[in-house]
This record gives structure tokens, sequence and C-alpha cells, in this order.
């Protein structure tokens, strides 16, 4: 029971604590590839404890969903944590597979939507409707890409998944595993709010999608908000990492293998917010109406992954 | 008077929930009176799944006829109606021939019927009108089905189909499911039989609408389960196969209708289709198990689909009692007249938000066990070895997946747009909160939704029962130390208990580390901002159709709108507009391609048909003399 809770103590931490790095990282790289010197990796910390310094501005206008949003989305984001295998893969949500993570993640996009269409502004609807949009849309390739490895696996439980695929490699050695990447990858970055489906750099009314919704946020609230949205990008990437790859994710919440784990882990990460910084410079971001057909792409690859699954065996 | 009436209601509710709660938990028992019925006389019998559905009908009409007694307040009209709906409701799952299933079906279409036509008016007599056609031509159907296994066994009693079907061949017992299918998938309202759907609840008065979505559309479902394992014996597994895809088709069809609609009630009906859907998923998973052999997961499957049932019934029945309230305070359904309800109407927003979590599956409320449930029994499909039935599993996994995303879409478009920010309307600025016995019956229907979330091992459990009475099988779930599930040894699991402490924890931690941290409580309130523009008014906002613009565009193939631009300039100059009219309707596909067609053959077959109906007394004279002398001849 203690191991349990010092175990799920130290995944919240790692996580809260690890966003506003990765966020960091990936603008520092995308910067540094566009030949700016950019700002310090660490400069998300210090822009939340800015933030959080600042009395927030809230409009007459709202309810209490407004001002409850931000902490629902936090907690969504602290039981994704515990729910997601990071540090091992037995986390204390342990029971959780991925139908509870997407509906925690949706819970919080629930909660991000209504607060959007709270204030009454155009802009908050316009940003809401779309989140609404793109979040229902990719909800069909998270599932059927993840089902391709619970399939092979036999259990929907994702630490199982990510020990018995690390267990037997030729598991992993399959045409389904490469589509199952592609498509979740694709659809990592449209649940994240990257390029090319949206910008997390803009806040131009045509092409804004996440920034919209939250764009009546600010000081503690905006804090919460933005916090949050780092962590659930370091959740979809550690998915990424530890689902596809699942080598050296320790089992078990001893010292040594635990930071054998997190050498493991951060290697990772690096590789994909190299991808990410990579590939965010050197696309353009899609017409809204354009992004269904990219959704529907990774939506195919997710299906073939699914039927190789069930032919190849 | 009239609020007698439904306290009368209520109190018959109370005995429905302890009667199907005690034969749901194991007490059976039977009864006869022979004289009272002709053709066998009225028998009823009690299992554990009638006990089910009589203990969803009585639980559901307690609260809904207590919010009656304050909706419908002196309104004489309908009391009656009411108290027969909810009788006949309660007798359906208990017939046991026939005659007495024929007798109690017909008596709560018509009850419910009378209380769709309740409300004068073109809409209401249409809808009346549509519903009576559909209803009737589901019963031809559900009566042709049963006097054929009635001749082919022998006897009109259902214990004796259940002993004398397995020996029937196949054909016809798959034409005697094909009928019965199709007459109680009338009822629950599977697309493309949905057409009444939309159109009656709007038009019945809220409470009604609550019982008849929330628990009429039940019985067409537990009809399908006694057809489909008790009747007829364990068919093929086409039979699943067809649940499953007409289940795929409601679920993802109701919901994009939902999601595009704007009328808060029709929203609802349309919403009702889509969890149709879902429960028929359910149950044609546990029909294809069935028939291959993997009588566990058949088990499972129907255990999702029966907590699925029980489920909207609770959340399903508080959103239509809250969308009455609004009715109720503002005279009107339409989105786009409503907003800032929640500061004006509390208690009655409260209840929809409940309503609207529990409905799109947020955990740990009662929506996201039944989803997930479903989800744990589709996804073990690769246990069967046949690729053909794999795939429309997966397909059926797939669309589970995208409901349940709409579904939320849906519901943040009906509680963002209805309740929140600023009233579109002077009706919904000048509204005022429910009255208590309303707000009452909400608040019963909300604690329903958190209960049966978080009690989800108990409810499980019990409806594991359930199911295990209807399929012979070990069950496949096991709720361990009480507090998690455990589904197929260990092939998932699940804790809503745990998780709602984890997120109550993960809530207030974030906000006590916040204020020792002495972040200031205070919040500076200001106008939204907007651009530089002074001044806010509703127009600004953002609207229901505009919120669904992305979906009617991504999805234009099943929506197919039409764009209507009318623009009238004035007479000398086409450059100075008066006036400019636009709308976006959209038209519906089942409609388009199954109704008209149908509709124009009918009408075209009996304009031919009138050219011999000249009016003349004389004519018809001879035809009487013609076919007297036809059938002296013949004989």
């Amino acid at each position: 029971m203690t191991a349990v809770v010092v175990g799920g103590i130290l995944q919240v931490a790692a996580v809260a604590a690890g966003a506003p790095l990765l966020v960091g990282t990936l603008r520092h790289l995308k910067a540094r590839l566009v030949g700016r010197r950019g700002p310090a990796p660490w400069q998300p910390y210090r822009d939340l404890a800015k933030l959080f310094g600042k009395t927030p501005v809230v409009s007459t206008t709202t309810s209490w969903i407004f001002r409850a949003t931000p902490y629902v989305l936090f907690a969504t984001m602290l039981a994704g944590a515990l729910a997601t295998p990071v540090l091992s893969s037995r986390p204390p949500l342990g029971f959780a597979g991925i139908v509870l993570l997407m509906y925690l993640f949706l819970a919080g996009t629930f909660f991000l939507t209504l607060a959007g269409l709270d204030a009454g502004s155009a802009f908050g609807g316009m940003g809401s409707s779309r989140e609404a949009a793109v979040a229902a849309l990719a909800e069909p390739t998270v599932i059927l890409a993840v089902l391709a490895l619970s399939l092979r696996a036999n259990t929907t439980n994702l630490g199982g998944v990510v020990e018995r695929l690390s267990g037997d490699p030729l598991l992993a050695a399959n045409p389904a595993h490469l589509l199952a990447f592609s498509a979740f990858f694709i659809v990592m970055l449209a649940e994240t709010g990257r390029l090319p489906v949206d910008n997390p750099a803009t806040h131009l009314e045509l092409t804004m999608i996440h920034e919209a919704m939250v764009l009546e946020y600010s000081g503690r609230h905006l804090a919460l908000v933005e916090w949050a949205s780092g962590m659930k990008l370091l959740l979809f990437l550690t998915l990424l990492a530890n689902l596809f790859f699942p080598w050296g994710v320790p089992a078990v919440l001893a010292p040594l293998p635990l930071l054998l784990g997190v050498i493991v882990l951060l290697a990772k990460l690096a590789v994909l917010t190299v991808a990410i910084a990579v590939l965010e410079t050197s696309i353009a971001k899609l017409r809204l109406f354009r992004v269904p057909e990219l959704l529907a792409g990774s939506f195919a690859l997710a299906l073939l992954s699914v039927t190789a699954v069930f032919l190849l065996r | 008077m009239s609020v007698a009436g439904y306290v009368l209601a209520a109190c018959l509710g109370g005995v429905g929930a302890v009667a199907g709660l005690a034969g749901m938990l194991g007490h059976a028992w039977s009864a006869h009176v022979g004289w009272l019925v002709p053709l066998g006389g009225l028998e009823l019998q009690m299992d554990r799944l009638a006990g089910c559905f009589v203990a969803i009908v009585g639980i559901t009409s307690i609260p809904v006829s207590i919010y009656a007694g304050g909706y419908a307040g002196r309104d004489r009209r309908g009391v009656a109606a009411y108290l027969v709906f909810v009788a006949s409701m309660l007798l359906v799952p208990l017939a046991a021939n026939t005659m007495t299933f024929a007798i109690a079906w017909e008596l709560m279409s018509l009850a419910s019927y009378l209380l769709v036509v309740q409300h004068r008016g073109a809409a209401a007599a249409h809808a009346g009108w549509v519903y009576a056609v559909m209803t009737h031509a589901g019963l031809g159907c559900l009566l042709a089905g049963m006097l054929l296994l009635g001749a082919w066994t022998g006897s009109a009693r259902f214990v004796d189909w259940t002993a004398a079907a397995p020996a029937l061949d196949a054909a016809s017992r798959s034409l005697a499911w094909g009928l019965l299918a199709a007459g109680f998938l009338a009822k629950a309202g599977a697309i493309p039989l949905h057409v009444w759907l939309p159109l009656a609840h709007p038009a019945a008065p809220s409470h009604v609408s609550a019982l008849m979505s929330g628990v009429m559309i039940k019985l067409g479902l537990y009809g399908l389960v006694r057809a489909s394992f008790g009747w007829l014996g364990t068919g093929p597994a086409w039979w699943g196969t067809a649940l499953l895809l007409l289940g795929v088709v409601a679920a993802v069809g109701g919901v994009l209708y939902a999601l595009a609609d704007r009328d808060l009630k029709r929203l609802l009906a349309y919403s009702s289709i889509e969890n149709v859907g879902i429960i028929l998923i359910g149950l044609g998973a546990a029909v294809a198990f069935r028939a291959t052999g993997a009588d566990a997961l058949a088990l499972l499957a129907l255990t999702a689909a029966l907590c699925h049932a029980d489920n909207h019934a609770a959340f399903k029945s508080l959103l239509f009692m809250a969308a009455g309230s609004v009715l109720h305070a503002t005279g009107t359904r339409d989105l786009e007249s409503l907003g800032g309800l929640v500061k004006r109407m509390p208690w009655t927003a409260a209840g929809f938000f409940v309503g609207s979590a529990a409905i799109a599956g947020l955990p740990p409320l009662n929506g996201f066990v039944s989803e997930w449930l479903t989800f744990q029994a589709l996804l073990q499909n690769v246990q069967l070895r046949i690729p053909g039935l794999n795939l429309v599993f997966t397909l059926a996994v797939a669309a589970l997946a995208l409901t349940g995303g709409l579904a939320i879409a849906c519901f943040v478009k009906a509680y963002g747009i209805g309740f929140l920010a600023l009233p579109r309307s002077e009706a919904a600025a000048a509204a005022h909160e429910a009255p208590l016995s309303m707000r009452v019956a909400m608040m019963l229907g909300a604690g329903a939704c958190v209960a049966l979330g978080l009690g989800a091992t108990a409810v499980v459990d019990a409806l594991g029962a359930v199911a295990a009475a209807v399929v012979p099988a070990a069950t496949p779930i096991v709720s361990g130390d009480w507090l998690t599930l455990h589904v197929s040894g260990g092939f998932a699991s699940m804790s809503t208990a745990q998780l709602a402490v984890v997120l109550a924890g993960a809530l207030l931690v974030p906000l006590a580390v916040l204020t020792l941290a002495g972040a200031r409580p205070a919040a500076r309130r200001y106008e939204t901002w907007g651009c530089g523009r002074l001044l806010q008014t509703p127009r600004m906002e953002y609207t229901a159709t505009a919120f669904a613009n992305p979906f009617t565009r991504v999805f234009d193939f099943v929506y197919r709108p039409v764009k209507q631009l009318d623009i009238e300039a004035h007479p000398e100059s086409r450059f100075f507009v008066r006036r400019i009219a636009y709308a976006n309707p959209t038209r519906f596909i089942v409609d388009e391609w199954v109704y008209r067609p149908v509709d124009r053959a009918l009408r075209a077959v009996t304009q031919r048909a009138a050219a011999i109906q000249s009016g003349s007394p004389n004519l018809y004279l001879a035809y009487l003399l013609a076919v007297l002398l036809l059938l002296l001849v013949l004989a």
C-alpha cells in the first residue's frame, strides 16, 4: 500500500515537473531549427511562476464552470498521470486501459469546451467547436491503434501491454505494429494540438483551435490550463514511447531499475521531441477542413493494423 | 385531483420497483387468471430478466411521476392515460403468453399515443399520426411472428416456445426472428424504423417524453432479448451480425443528427436513438458470441447491454425532466433562444449538467461504466477465429469510440449553448427556477446517475446474474474486493470508486496547495474580451448551428445540407439590400431513401385503385354481386 502511494506520488511529480521542461525544450529546438536563439528550455517554469503570481480576470458573463475548469482539467491530467505506465509498468491506477485514459482526457475536453462557451465570445465558441470536432474524430483512431496492441498482448491493461510486448519481442516485430505506431503518432499530433492540426504558437483568428478556446483565461487559471496541456503532451509522448517501444520500463519500484527506466524514457522522449520539432518546422498547418482527411487517413492506418493482426495470426 | 393521480403513479412505480428488484434477485412467481382474457387467459410470469425490466420501469417512474405532479400541475388531461401507460409498461415484461403480451403492448402504445397528441396542434397531430402508423406496423410484425410461432409449436405460451423452438428448421426460425425483431426494433427506435421518435418525443409533455425515452423504448430491447435468447433458442451468427450493424448505424446516425439539431427535446430524442444503438451493439455481440459458442463472452456482452439500458433510463429521464423545466420556464425548446440559464435556474442546470456528463460517458459516472463494459466485450472478439466477424466487431469498436467522441460534442453543445453565457431571448432572460417537486425529481435522477456509477460493482454483479439466467455460462465478471471489476481474468479491470477518490484528491490537492501558497482568492471581474468593441450582447455569442458546423461539413454525406440564401433587394437598385434570409437545413437520408419511395409507391397504387371508386351506389352494389357470385362459384 505504501509502495503504491509513494510510486503514485513519484509518478505524478515526475509528470507534473517534467511537462514544462518538455514544452520548453520543444520550443527551444524549434527556434534553433529556424535559426533563432530562442528562450531557454526552462522558460515555461518562469512563465508558470509569473502567471501564478498574477490576479486572474474573470468575465462577468461566466458561471462556476469557467472557474472550476482549470482545476478539473488539471485533476484529469493528474489522474491520467496515475493511469499511464510512465516510470513503471504498474502505475497506481494499474487497472486502466486506453478506454479509461481516453475518457479522462475527454472529460478535460468536455470542461474546457464548456468553459470556452461560457464567456459568450465568438472566439471561445469557435475554439470549442473546433476542439470538440478534432477530439471526436481522433477518438476511434486512438482506441483502434491501441486495440491492435491489446489484441496481441491479450489484455487492455496498458501496463500489461508493455510487459507482454517487451517480454516477447516477436510480437512487436510485425507490420501491424508499424501501422499502429503511424496512426497513433498522427492522432497524437491532433490530440495535443500540434502542427499540422493546430499551431500552438499563433493567435491568429482563422487558424486557432486550442488558443481560441482558452483566450479568456488569465493568471493562475491560465497557468493551470497551460500546465495541463503540457502534461497531456508529455503523457501522449510517453504512451507513444512506452507502448510501441516497450523496452526498459521497470515493473518494480526499486531505486536502480527506476533510475535506469528514467534514463531510457528520457532517451525515447528526446528522440520523439526532436522528431516533432523537425516535423513542425518543415510542414505548414493544414486548412481546418483538411484536418478530417488527415484523421481519416490515420484511422485507415489503425484499421489496417487491426485487420493485419486478425489476418496474420 | 390530477396530483393525486401522479402520486398514485409514483406508488405504482414503487410497487413495481420492489417487485422488480425482488424478481431480479431471484424471487420468481407466476399467475394465471383464465377467465379474464380470451385465448389462453391472463398469464404472468416473473423471472430475473422480467424483474430487471420491471425494476427499470418502476424505479424510473417514481421521480418522473413526482416531477409530473409539478409539471402538469392542475392540468387534468392525460392523468388517466399516464396511469395506464405506467401500469401497462409494468405488465409487458411479465406477460407469459401471446394474448397477455399483445394486450399489454397495445395498451402501452395507445396510452402513449394519447399522451403524444394531448397538446393540440398540427405538430402534435402529425407526430401522433406517424407514431400510430409506426407502432402499429411494428405490432403487425410482432403478431405475425407470434402467430407463426404459435402455429408451429401449437401453443401460445412463451414457455412452450422455448421448449419447442430448437426443433424447428433454421429458415422458419429465422423468419419468425426477423418478424419479431422488426416489431421490437420499431419500438426501440432503431434506424430506419426510428422516424416516429424525433417527432413524438418533442410533442409529448416532458414527463411522458422522459418515460417514453427512458423506459418504453427499452421494452423493445427486452423483447429482442427474449426473442433472440429465449423463445427461439440459439440462433445463427448472422442474427448477431445484423444487430451489430443496426446498432452501429443507430449509434453513429443518432448522435450525428442529435449534434446537428437545435431543438433541445429533439436533440435528446436523437440521442436516445444513439443509446439504443449502443445497447444493440452489446446485444448483437452477445447473440454473435452465443452463436459461435463463446458463452462467457455472450454473458459479458449481454450484461453490458443490460447495464447500458438501465443507465440510459437514469440519465435520459433526468435530461428530459431538465429540458421540461427549461420549456416550462421559457416556453421554448430552441437552443438558439436559450442561454444564461445556469444563473437563473441553478437546480435545473445542475441536473442537466450531471445528465450530460453521464450520457457523455465521463468517468466515474454511470454512462462510463456501461460503455467501458461494452468495449471490453467487443474487444475480446479476438477469441473468435472468423475473420469476417472479427472485422464487424472491429468496426463496432471504432463506431463506439466515434459515438463517444461525438456524444461529448453533442452535450457540450446542448449544455454550453442552452445554459451558459448570456440569454439569447427575453424569455430566457426572464426564466425562473422550477417548483420544488420538479427539483426534487431531478436531484433524484442525478443521484441515481452518480450512485449507479460509483456502485458499479454491485450493479454489474446483479445484472450479471440476470444475464446468466438468459445465457447459462460461468460469469467472466468478478468483482474482486467489491470495489474493482475484473473482466475475463486478466483481460481488463476497472474501479470507479478508486477513480473517484483519485479524482477528488487530484482536484483538492492543487486547490489546497494554491490556497496555502497564498494565491489571492479574489479574481477581478470584468467583461469578456471583445477585440476593443464596447458592450457584450447575445448576438456576439456562438450559436448552436455554428457549433455544429464543423460536423455538418465533415459529415455532409450524411446530413446533405441545403443552402438556402434569399436576398431581397430594393426595387430601384439591387445594391440596396432590404433583407437577407439564410437557412442551412439538413436532410434525412432515411426519409429520402426509404420512406419517400414507399410513400410514392403507395400513392401510385391507391391512385390506380381510385379508378374503381366512382361514387355511384349502383356500381358498388354491382361489385358486391360480382364478389358474391365469384365466392359462390369458388365454393
